[in-house]
């Protein structure tokens, strides 16, 4: 140290260092969204999914009820050709995945989902990972988050009335067109009496990457070997709770359940970036392979229920596209995969029916 | 007294890129947390920066204990003493600390821990939620933690700086 004492500064000069740390934590706020934030986050959203029921600590916020299901993925000769992701080349992929009814409830009637879900986790030997996230609907209600929030946010009942305000409904139609012609779906289509013979659509877009480089902008979808018998909407009415469960188990223990995996590729100028938006039935098609499914186990016990099926979970071989439902459905599955998991850490997980 | 009066070249070159490091990686976390659109790009900046963070500690920390750092001034008040003794060894157990909770965290959800397109790194703990549950809510707080102690160092490496001017920073600034 210099022996000399030194000449030290005014006290003054700490409202400058005081004034640059307050910049910086508000810097940090902002960036965290605590500040200043007017676009919607995963938060809210999740937040949505919690207040369209009672909670069910340990469970999804979404897609609450589900079934675990252990199976192979095999791929077509030739599919090696359109992605190097292993999944292609190696004859036989180990699967884990989960069938699922809409809603926050694990323990709703199967008889009241239209709408069902299909996520499986495949591993392959070099150690990369495919999750995939798949719905029986043909494209997805909304063409943004924004829109999807919307619409589930006027779907919650109003406080004054105990029930969805119409009106606030209609805004939204007015606001997101695009919907109507989901709801038009869900209302008409006929439902499938299985999940065996039931379709399951990727909806958003990704890219496959070959071994040149090349990328082709795909939607993908599982197509069911079992031929497709409509649900009887009378019959439907009296069917127990469970009776997919039920169903799917008849059928497991008869035989393996298969479907194609089908590759559906964009023409140029196709809405790459909008879910909602199908692409025509004509567009060029190929089978990449066939999942086999041989066991169903309950959620409860199985080891689906602590994964995360985020749709951004790809090998190497496969990208995303820019579609912004697909970025948000891996931000809104990771905060409801962040609640559900805390609340089983701190011992809150309901026992129960274990379907 | 034959002590250094600064800190060597390694400390400070380890100190200027890790401080630029350890604050890209907080907003970065920050803003992943909220983002509908950008976790993906944030999350792929996010783990291989980590890892090269606690990478830097481990040699920092070795640097650290085979160089004696220059000496405090003797003037400097004891709370001062005791306040830069104390945050420095929490701003090490968190450069050290938060890398390791986000691979085990990551390792306990069962995710795959990607460094880059096509090569992860391996698990270091089971696949487990009541491991998962507790850890990832504790990597939020403490990167507050960290935050708070990162911006707690500056303001007091300004106060050396500015109001002192008792060659404390210009221990970490400059060579001798």
């Amino acid at each position: 140290m210099p022996a000399s004492r030194p000449h030290r500064g005014s006290l003054f000069l700490l409202l400058p260092i005081g004034l640059l740390l307050a910049l910086v934590a508000f810097g940090f706020a902002w960036a965290g969204g605590w500040i200043g934030h007017d676009g919607l986050t995963p938060q809210t959203m999740v937040g949505t999914a919690e207040a369209s029921g009672s909670p069910h600590p340990g469970f999804r916020r979404a897609h609450s009820k589900g079934i675990c299901i252990i199976g192979t993925f095999a791929p077509a000769p030739g599919a090696a050709k359109l992605s190097t992701a292993r999944v292609f080349s190696q004859a036989s992929t180990p699967v884990l995945g989960r069938f699922s009814n809409p809603g926050n409830d694990p323990y709703s009637p199967d008889n009241k989902a239209a709408v069902r879900g299909m996520a499986l986790q495949l591993k392959t030997d070099d150690g990369q990972e495919w999750r995939m996230a798949m719905n029986s609907f043909p494209f997805f209600a909304a063409a943004t988050p924004e829109g999807f929030q919307a619409m589930n946010a006027a779907k919650l009942p109003d406080p004054a009335t105990g029930k969805p305000d119409p009106e606030k409904m209609k805004a939204v139609l007015a606001r997101h067109p695009e919907i109507v012609k989901f709801m038009a779906w869900s209302k008409n289509a006929p439902v499938p009496d299985s999940l065996a013979n039931t379709r399951f659509n990727g909806v958003n877009a990704f890219r496959l990457i070959d071994a040149q480089g090349t990328q082709r902008t795909v939607r993908w979808s599982m197509r069911p070997h079992a031929p497709f018998a409509a649900a009887n909407p009378e019959q439907l009415k009296s069917e127990p709770k469970d009776y997919l469960a039920s169903d799917l188990d008849r059928r497991l223990a008869a035989a393996p359940l298969e479907w194609d995996l089908v590759m559906q590729f964009a023409a140029p100028g196709d809405p790459i970036e909008d879910p909602s938006q199908p692409w025509p039935d004509s567009r060029q098609e190929t089978k990449a392979g066939t999942l086999t499914l041989t066991r169903a186990e309950p959620q409860a016990a199985g080891a689906c229920r602590d994964l995360n099926f985020d749709p951004l979970i790809l090998p190497k071989g496969i990208a995303g596209t820019d579609d912004p439902v697909l970025h948000a459905r891996s931000s809104v599955y990771s905060v409801s995969f962040n609640r559900r998991e805390r609340e089983i850490s701190q011992g809150k997980l309901q026992n129960g029916s274990p379907r | 007294m034959n002590q250094n009066r600064h800190f060597n070249l390694l400390a400070r070159v380890l100190h200027w890129s890790m401080a630029l490091a350890i604050t890209i990686m907080l907003f970065v976390g920050a803003a992943m947390v909220v983002s509908l659109r950008y976790r993906e790009q944030l999350l792929d900046l996010h783990r291989p920066l980590g890892l090269a963070i606690l990478l830097l500690a481990i040699v920092r920390l070795a640097n650290r204990l085979r160089h004696a750092p220059p000496p405090l001034p003797a003037d400097l008040p004891r709370i001062q003493v005791w306040a830069a003794k104390a945050s420095h060894w929490l701003l090490y157990a968190l450069m050290l600390a938060m890398p390791l909770i986000g691979w085990g965290m990551l390792s306990a959800g069962a995710y795959p821990v990607v460094l880059f397109n096509g090569v992860n790194l391996p698990a270091i703990l089971p696949h487990s939620p009541v491991l998962y549950g507790f850890l990832r809510p504790l990597h939020g707080v403490l990167a507050y933690l960290l935050f708070f102690t990162v911006l707690g160092h500056l303001g007091a490496a300004l106060f050396h700086a500015w109001v002192r001017r008792d060659g404390v920073f210009g221990q970490m600034a400059k060579g001798s």
